[in-house]
């Protein structure tokens, strides 16, 4: 009997809920009319035109922004375009432009706060200094939204998708370039990203910190000025995601600082200058990771503690491995490693010889930098060679016993 | 035709030419002839230029030759050991010599001379000392120039090629050529030179006809004569 | 001069090495090609063989036929062209009919494999012109050895040490020396060192196309600053020239003496 009461209330409030339809030649011509006129469960239907306007404030309002064929809101680059603050709200198929820029205050296409139960999909975000803008808000969902810019330089630029103290959020399926950082988290927790793209950012393609039991998978980061940064974070789960041609001075597929306890399992790092930078991480399993064609397909420095290194191939890396300091109790187990030059007489598809993945010459570049002048030069080959033979500066504790024979991938 | 005046040619400390004058006049065969290492090839090398003498200068036809080439087109010269690019066949280096000279040939006639039709299309590295030698005598004799130089031009030939390439020469010098030869056959000397230069030391020890030789030491066998010219000097 | 050198050139194009040399760049272009299936990784591949191969190759090739066609070099003497003439036609055949083999050896694989669509037309064409540039100094270095050397094992000898200094020795006492200097500024240094030496030089001038500087931190930028530019191409390629021009200009100062 309580069931039903519940089922009828709801049903009778469908019932209320009305549709406002914006349009240049309508009743309601502009959103923020809309929005005033609007009461709880109110959908607004905004009809294909150009609206400059800004500051659209929706609070404690759950109403639903539906954009009919691509309407354009213009901010004339002056504040945040829709600032929200409610629970069960939906804003979807709008087109907004033109985001101020500010050196004091985070203007956003569209600024989330302090709500609940959000969905925000299809709408394409283009000339912002902020994208989509999200503080302390749960159970949010982020979907198949584009956001570009022309970001310049760090200092005058926003992030695409920035989020600050949430929890519970979906982020997917978006497009996120030319902006300071792609996607950005601090204080996030329980949340997802998956299959979104983050390239041409000037600075991180990901970007977050203190965020911890978070999920990463199947996103892809290209040409980012310094590649997807990690930190500070605990219990972060990350799968099937590629980071490729991060290219630059002090590039990287993904740096790693202060990471504990994370997996990071089948992702792909391909022409980075660094593949993984990790700096004091612990507890980290890497597993069928690919390695391709990096300078250096990790480097450690600092204190890093109980990683495990399985089953990765590492393919055609000008250095495989490099550190700094002391690298206790590391595994490296069933890599396959393109270097391996050993055999498998028993032919159980392990070789027989253990692999060395620090080369003589990764030791000096270490200690020397400028020594990578002599980069593939005859010289540098036969010392890695003859280190190889009679090892003498590289460490016996960093050893694969059980190299693979083939590749853990195709 | 030929002066050397006051040719010195240090080989590092070895003295090989010390203060040589000579000069041969035009016409006639003159055979070069000292024991080994007294300086035949190197004078004969200082006259080509391949030979840069230390002190001293030479004249062809009144000009002199150091640091000059163009006179070369009026020489001919069969250097002593035969060693052709193996990858050039007999025609081909031919070819090759005539294009090199700006000059008239009858190339034709030699080949039949010694028979060498069968070999033209033959890769030089495939062929053996004897035929190379032929090869190397109609390189030489198909140009029509005034002076011909024979460096040691008997080695490894047959005895008809041996006669051919007498009569040659001898055809040559009723032209009124000037042929200088370095050989060790003394019967080749003998049969053919007009005149004999000794070199001994770096230095002319002896320049004058057969006849003048014999008498000077008392010998009528020209070996024995050269032989006693030698020993004369180690006693 | 043109007549000896087509005469160098087709003796040396019809020799058996000439084959195995154009057959060897033949089977390894292929083979790169055809089981990496990546044209890029076959272009660094192939760097690695060239910067060494070539020099080595131009080295032996250069006093082996200086001394195997001694007795007909003489006989060309006695012809009316000047000595300068002959020389120059030997050497730019020889290095004419390297290339050849180099350029035509490794270019039908590529082309064939679909070279001209692909964008590692460019670094490809680097390191035909540097593998280029490599034969014509090492050949004219292994010249200049065998004009001062009568002894064909001593010249040998030589030469072998000339290449080993050159591409292995000479990084050895450069890596020594980075070592030793390290709390010194060592880009600049690092820079001329490079320059000093042909093979350094290729290895760099590939690399960097290859954007490998991005590895080289500080170094690599004041590297790409100077080689990135159009003008640090032109220096290369000039400093290159040098390595070809002087041992050129030696060997026809070293002709003006020599007795044969």
């Amino acid at each position: 009997m309580k069931y039903l009461v519940l089922i009828f209330v709801l049903f009778s409030f469908e019932i209320q809920a009305s549709t406002i339809t914006v349009c240049k030649s309508c009743k309601i011509k502009t959103i923020k009319e809309a929005v005033s006129l609007s009461k709880d469960g109110d959908s607004i239907l905004i009809k294909k035109g150009i609206y400059k306007e800004q500051s659209i404030i929706i609070i404690n309002k759950s109403i639903h922004l539906i954009g009919e064929n691509n309407p354009i809101i213009d901010g004339e680059f002056k504040e945040t375009i829709i600032k929200v603050t409610a629970n069960n709200f939906s804003i979807e198929g709008l087109t907004l432009i033109n985001v101020g820029q500010s050196y004091t205050k985070d203007f956003a296409a569209i600024l989330v706060s302090r709500s609940k139960h959000f969905v925000l999909k299809n709408n394409t975000l283009k000339n912002v200094f902020f994208g989509f803008l999200i503080e302390k808000s749960h159970y949010g969902t982020i979907l198949n939204n584009k956001v570009s810019s022309h970001a310049e330089n760090e200092a005058n630029s926003g992030n695409g998708i920035h989020m600050w103290h949430c929890s519970h959020m979906k982020v997917e399926n978006n497009k996120v370039s030319g902006l300071r950082d792609g996607i950005y988290f601090e204080f996030v927790k329980n949340s997802t990203i998956s299959n979104n793209i983050s390239e041409n950012n000037i600075r991180y393609g990901l970007h977050f910190m203190f965020s911890n039991n978070n999920t990463y998978f199947k996103n892809e980061f290209k040409h980012n000025g310094a590649g997807v940064a990690v930190m500070f974070s605990k219990y972060i789960i990350m799968r099937e995601n590629v980071f490729h041609y991060n290219w630059g001075m002090a590039s990287y597929g993904l740096l790693l600082k202060e990471i504990y306890d994370a997996q990071i399992e089948n992702n792909t790092f391909e022409q980075n200058t660094i593949g993984i930078n990790v700096e004091n991480c612990s507890r980290i399993d890497y597993t069928k990771n690919k390695f391709i064609r990096n300078g250096w397909a990790l480097k450690f420095s600092g204190g890093c503690y109980k990683n495990i290194f399985k089953q990765n191939d590492f393919l055609y890396n000008a250095f495989d491995l490099s550190y700094n300091s002391q690298l206790n109790s590391n595994r490296f187990e069933n890599n396959y490693w393109s270097d391996y030059t050993g055999y498998d007489l028993n032919k159980d598809g392990i070789g027989d010889v253990p692999y060395r993945p620090v080369k003589l010459f990764s030791y000096i570049v270490n200690r020397t930098p400028e020594a990578l002048v002599l980069l593939r030069s005859l010289f540098v080959e036969i010392i890695n060679f003859s280190e190889k033979v009679a090892p003498v500066f590289t460490p016996d504790n960093l050893i694969d016993k059980k190299p693979l024979m083939k590749k853990v991938h195709d | 035709m030929i002066e050397f005046k006051n040719i010195h040619k240090k080989f590092g400390k070895l003295v090989v030419l010390d203060g040589l004058n000579l000069s041969i006049k035009k016409g006639g065969i003159f055979a070069i002839l000292g024991p080994n290492g007294s300086g035949k090839t190197t004078l004969i090398k200082s006259l080509l230029g391949m030979v840069i003498p230390n002190k001293g200068d030479i004249l062809f036809q009144d000009k002199s030759v150091l640091k000059k080439w163009d006179y070369r087109n009026q020489l001919n010269y069969l250097p002593q050991i035969a060693n052709f690019p193996p990858n050039l066949s007999v025609i081909e280096l031919i070819k090759m010599v005539k294009n090199l000279r700006p000059k008239e040939s009858n190339e034709q006639d030699l080949i039949t001379l010694f028979g060498l039709e069968p070999f033209l299309q033959k890769k030089l590295g495939t062929l053996s000392g004897g035929t190379k030698q032929k090869v190397n005598l109609v390189l030489t004799f198909m140009f029509d120039s005034e002076l011909i130089i024979l460096d040691e031009p008997t080695t490894g030939l047959d005895p008809i090629a041996l006669i051919h390439l007498k009569e040659l020469i001898k055809k040559e010098k009723e032209k009124g050529k000037t042929i200088l030869i370095t050989t060790h056959i003394m019967s080749f000397v003998d049969e053919m030179a007009d005149e004999i230069v000794f070199l001994l030391d770096g230095k002319i020890y002896f320049k004058g006809s057969i006849d003048a030789l014999k008498k000077q030491t008392n010998n009528d066998n020209l070996e024995h004569a050269i032989a006693n010219l030698i020993s004369k000097q180690y006693a | 001069m043109l007549k000896i050198l087509k005469y160098s050139f087709f003796d040396l194009m019809r020799s058996r090495w000439s084959y195995v040399y154009f057959i060897f760049y033949l089977a390894l272009g292929f083979v790169l090609l055809f089981l990496n299936n990546d044209l890029n990784k076959a272009v660094i591949t192939l760097m690695n063989i060239i910067i060494v191969l070539t020099p080595l190759i131009g080295t032996i090739f250069g006093v082996m036929y200086y001394y195997n066609s001694k007795e007909f070099t003489e006989l060309l003497l006695a012809q009316p062209i000047k000595r300068n003439t002959i020389f120059m036609g030997q050497y730019v055949g020889i290095a004419l009919s390297l290339t050849l083999s180099l350029v035509l050896g490794l270019g039908i694989p590529f082309v064939l494999y679909g070279l001209f669509r692909s964008t590692a037309i460019f670094d490809f064409s680097l390191l035909l012109v540097v593998g280029s540039f490599l034969n014509f100094i090492f050949v004219a270095l292994s010249y200049n050895i065998a004009l001062s050397t009568d002894n064909k094992i001593k010249g040998f000898g030589y030469a072998i040490l000339m290449w080993l200094f050159l591409a292995v020795i000479y990084d050895g006492i450069f890596l020594i020396s980075l070592l030793l200097f390290n709390d010194y500024p060592l880009d600049k240094f690092s820079l001329i060192a490079t320059m000093l030496n042909p093979i350094d030089l290729s290895r760099i001038l590939i690399l960097l196309k290859l954007d490998i500087s991005a590895l080289l931190g500080y170094t690599g930028a004041v590297f790409r600053s100077f080689f990135g530019t159009s003008l640090g191409m032109v220096v290369s390629l000039l400093l290159l020239s040098l390595w070809v021009i002087l041992p050129v200009f030696r060997m026809n100062r070293k002709l003006r003496k020599k007795d044969f």
